[in-house]
């Protein structure tokens, strides 16, 4: 597996392991963001990806304000450009010139196709670089062993198992700050995307695949997480939180869920199929640590057939994994 | 008999529903019991309805897109006022069933019943002017695409009072779009309203590459057509690559629904991941087919109220040819967050900023035309440089979305409506908008109130920026989109000020129809006589406001790219009188209309599943077509005579200007 600290380019280094002035330059452009926010008459709150609260939201972030500098350079002089030609060419202009012929000129083309270029190629450099050391797949670098937790889309909610511990959640996450946590994603339903806007990168889930992504808090603290991939009338309840508590309390916590809460066994797993949405977090004290890969190969009870019960026709029969 | 269709598929319970529906019903009567009163069908009829000519059928499209995007504009300021009242706990007045069909509907009425209609509009009222001849290569064919799209349109509305419409979005993602999670008539609306449609403009491309590749006017060689005609070329010819990718795709949807086939459910080894590529496969070049036209008509407005030849033509020709096969190479950055790897995220988001590089020349081109020009501020004018202004900001937020780490926490967020809002308002609508006004004395012969026209403009502007720059701050802060409600108050404020935007919109709009309205009680003071309001370039400023049927008496010899302006400069105009000839014009035939009924109840019976009437439908639309293929009086004759007649009845050019 690559590393992200292998990637070992100059815009690299400056996106990992230079904060400081990058810090400068965020702050300039969040400040601005902020204002902008402020003139709309909020609260001067920051949230969402305005807040990063991880590694990869930061490096996200950085990219964002990064891309959005470089490609100010030509938009902002494009912009005052045709304003002001528009303005002094007025054809109530005695004083501009006019020069009704002048449609063509090689120098001006040749510069009017390198500048785009030129941004282009700036550009594309960091789309390159960042696709690159941000793939959601690749591994974060810590001295910390990373967190295995599996993750469920339903409708409408969110199942985390966390396979090592056999211990679940419904709802909300709980995870060690300052830890990678390395999750697999799969959905026992329609399309929805997993995402903690404070900790950086979404990735779908899909039924029947799995998908993964790594993430970590950097302190504790409590993010909202949502599924940003619309799956029907619950959706807009589909929310869960995230608690990154210090790492010793982690143990603490999985110590506390494994003697509290139900089992969730099959019976428990079907009922959770069900459509409902605004489900309050829950704890399971025990799990199957195989029912991620049941649900991935459709082995498990599958809430297609719980929606459509009520349906005017039955679905076509499961022909199973 | 009547398949599922019962007394119980109509909304009796729901009563914004039923308001919404009743009221469109009760309109669309009203209007016919004022068209029977007045006895206008027969005018209508052999006029209009029945017309084969690519102007009335250009007029007809535009019609159909103003009056969608009535319908289309409700939808969106009935989300906005959702959004902005329910937050923190409250519901709302819109609850997630309905509030999911209105965001599905008005996706998929702006794109396919405002938006593309608009531009085949535009493009078959002005591509034949152009171009210098008499009318499409295939009139007939021609009358059977608009009526096919109108019959998609009565179809989306239909489900407002009969049934329901899909609550899966505009692009009716599996498998939530599947029978097993959508298994009502919903989705089934969407599929056969777009395919009916989407048939109709697979035939106006097949329709308008044939025209500009083989009628061109003496003379006009490929280098010698106006801009617009070559970004009309650039459209249809995407229209032809991909809009066949949707038929089969939405085909393959229909399959799945009603023969319990699994192309993407998720189980059997369907796969949802074939549909979204395939689904963008057509859809990112739809992007394209949709602001490419625009793109022409901003070239041609700039030009001639520059008083200038456009800057560069030779550069927008190659820009435009260069965003027609790259529009083909970006489609995946729809869906970086799908878990591709990242050497295929990496290259599918530089393709994507490679394509900002033609549009950008194009952006400096039209920059440069300004340069050294003598700019009229008339409301063509003010569209076109709100677009340049704001186009760019709406390019950059692309181009940064095109960084796939970027698109990580983006993707899917209202900043990414905050975007595509923003070039398809900025971009599309303003350029119609522009060649509205721009067009619209040659269509009818007297120029729109250039007062209301500006206050319009105005409106549109300031409602854009109000509405859509706080969804771009919201996206930052983690609002993704298509929530019924939000659950973080700070969001509020900023909902509200995009509530305010959209109400100045609807002011913007209340400006336009006004701007009919008053346009048309006044159009005997603003007659335009010389069929050259605007002191044009192209050859549709040639010939009279309005165009005689036949367009030109006599084909004009084009001699250069601005083929009308040098004609003027060699003052050719008015010196010999023509000798006219006999012109041959299509006969006016009602196959596309009865053909577009028979498609109506073909679909209207699949959604709920009717199956005599499918086969009668489609059974009775074969016939119509072999009727048609088999007669034998196709085109009549305007004998010389009578052109003669009608062109010395026309005040001379120039005189009047």
């Amino acid at each position: 597996m690559q590393q992200r600290h292998d990637a070992g380019s100059l815009v690299a280094k400056s996106l990992a392991r230079n904060p400081l002035s990058a810090g400068r330059h965020r702050k300039a452009l969040r400040t601005i963001l902020v204002c902008l926010a402020a003139a709309g008459l909020t609260s001067c709150q920051q949230a969402g990806m305005l807040a990063p609260k991880g590694p990869i939201a930061a490096q996200e972030l950085l990219l964002l304000i990064n891309t959005t500098e470089i490609m100010l350079t030509v938009v902002v002089p494009v912009i005052l450009l045709t304003l002001g030609f528009a303005w002094w060419y007025r054809s109530s202009n005695p004083r501009a010139n006019h020069s009704p012929e002048w449609a063509y000129q090689g120098g001006v083309e040749f510069v009017v196709w390198s500048i785009p270029a030129l941004i282009v190629i700036l550009v594309g450099g960091v789309a390159w670089i960042g696709a690159h050391q941000l793939d959601p797949k690749a591994p974060i670098a810590s001295t910390a062993k990373p967190l295995q937790v599996d993750v469920v889309a339903l409708d409408w909610k969110w199942l985390f198992i966390y396979p090592d511990q056999r211990v679940a959640t419904l709802n909300q996450l709980v995870v060690p700050a300052g830890t990678p946590v390395n999750f697999r994603l799969t959905s026992a339903t329609v399309m929805n995307s997993f995402f903690i806007p404070q900790l950086g990168s979404q990735i779908y889930t899909m039924g029947g695949m799995t998908t993964h992504l790594n993430l970590m808090a950097d302190a504790p603290g409590e993010f909202p997480g949502i599924s940003a991939q619309f799956s029907g009338d619950g959706f807009a309840d589909m929310r869960f939180t995230v608690k990154a508590v210090p790492s010793g309390d982690f143990d603490k916590w999985v110590t506390t869920a494994r003697g509290a809460g139900s089992a969730l066994d099959d019976a428990g797993y079907g009922a959770l199929t069900k459509p409902s949405h605004a489900v309050p977090p829950a704890t399971y004290r025990s799990v199957d640590p195989k029912l991620f890969d049941r649900i991935v190969e459709q082995t498990a009870a599958m809430p297609a057939d719980v929606r459509a019960a009520g349906a005017w026709c039955p679905p076509a029969p499961q022909t199973g994994g | 008999m009547l398949g599922r269709l019962s007394w119980s598929s109509i909304p009796f319970d729901e009563p914004i529903a039923l308001v919404a529906g009743g009221g469109a019903v009760l309109g669309g009567l009203a209007v016919l019991a004022l068209v029977t009163v007045m006895g206008w069908w027969p005018y209508l009829w052999r006029e209009w309805l029945t017309s084969v000519d690519h102007k009335r059928i250009g007029v007809m499209y535009t019609f159909l897109a103003m009056i969608m995007l009535l319908r289309g504009f409700a939808d969106a300021i009935m989300m906005r006022s959702q959004q902005a009242i329910a937050v923190n706990g409250a519901e709302g007045f819109l609850p997630p069933d309905h509030y999911d069909q209105i965001f599905s509907a008005h996706g998929t009425i702006m794109i396919f019943f405002v938006a593309m209609p608009f531009v085949v509009g535009l493009m078959n009222f002005v591509i034949p002017l152009q171009l210098g001849v008499r009318d499409v290569a295939f009139p007939v064919l021609n009358s059977v695409s608009f009526w096919l799209t109108a019959s998609g349109a009565l179809l989306v509305n239909a489900s407002l009072v009969i049934g329901n419409f899909s609550r899966t979005g505009w692009l009716a993602y599996p498998p939530l779009s599947e029978l097993a999670f959508s298994p009502d008539v919903g989705v089934d609306y969407w599929l056969w309203s777009l395919q009916i449609s989407g048939l109709g403009t697979l035939l106006a491309g097949i329709n308008m590459v044939t025209t500009i590749l083989k009628l061109r006017a003496p003379g006009m060689i490929y280098f010698r057509m106006p801009v617009f005609c070559w970004t009309a070329l650039a459209s249809n010819m995407l229209i032809i690559a991909a809009f066949p990718i949707l038929t089969a795709t939405m085909a393959m949807l229909l399959l799945d629904r009603y023969l319990g086939m699994h192309f993407f459910t998720n189980e059997a080894g369907g796969s949802a991941m074939m549909y979204v590529n395939l689904i963008w496969a057509w859809g990112h070049p739809e992007v394209y087919i949709l602001i490419l036209p625009a793109f022409g008509v901003f070239s041609e407005v700039i030009a001639t109220f520059s008083g200038k030849a456009l800057f560069g033509y030779r550069s927008m020709v190659l820009a435009t040819l260069g965003i027609c096969v790259l529009s083909f190479m970006v489609w995946l950055h729809h869906f970086f967050t799908m878990g591709a790897s990242a050497d295929v995220n990496a290259f599918f988001g530089v393709m994507s900023m490679v394509i900002a590089v033609p549009t950008g020349v194009k952006v400096f081109n039209w920059l440069f035309t300004l340069f050294h020009g003598r700019v009229r501020f008339t409301s063509p004018v003010l569209w076109s440089l709100g677009f340049m202004v704001t186009f760019v900001i709406g390019g950059m937020t692309g181009v940064l979305m095109a960084v796939p780490p970027v698109d990580f926490m983006l993707h899917n967020s209202v900043f990414l409506i905050a975007h595509f809002h923003n070039v398809i308002i900025g971009g599309v609508l303003f350029g119609m908008f522009a060649g509205y006004t721009y067009w619209f004395p040659k269509a009818f012969g007297f120029i729109l109130d250039e007062r209301l026209g500006k206050a319009a403009f105005w409106c549109w502007l300031i409602g854009f920026y109000l509405a859509f720059m706080p969804l771009y701050v919201l996206g930052l802060m983690g609002m993704t989109r298509r929530l019924q409600h939000v659950a973080d108050p700070s969001w509020q404020p900023l909902l509200l000020v995009a509530e305010l935007g959209a109400l100045f919109v609807a002011l913007g709009i209340l400006c336009q129809i006004a701007q009919l309205y008053v346009s048309i009680r006044t159009r005997d003071q603003r007659r335009d006589l010389t069929g050259d309001p605007w002191d044009g370039r192209t050859l549709e400023w040639a010939t009279a406001s309005p165009p005689p049927s036949y367009n030109f008496a006599v084909m004009p010899d084009v001699e250069d790219v601005d083929a009308f302006w040098e004609i003027k400069k060699r003052q050719e105009l008015d010196a010999v009188e023509p000798s006219y000839e006999d012109i041959e014009m299509p006969r006016n035939t009602p196959t596309g209309i009865i053909i577009a009924f028979c498609a109506v109840v073909t679909g209207f019976a699949a959604i709920w599943h009717i199956w005599w009437a499918v086969i009668l439908g489609a059974i009775a639309s074969a016939v119509v077509m072999m009727v048609f293929g088999w007669s034998e009086e196709r085109e009549f004759e305007i004998p010389a005579a009578e052109v003669g007649r009608i062109e010395r009845a026309r005040p001379a050019l120039g005189r009047a200007a």
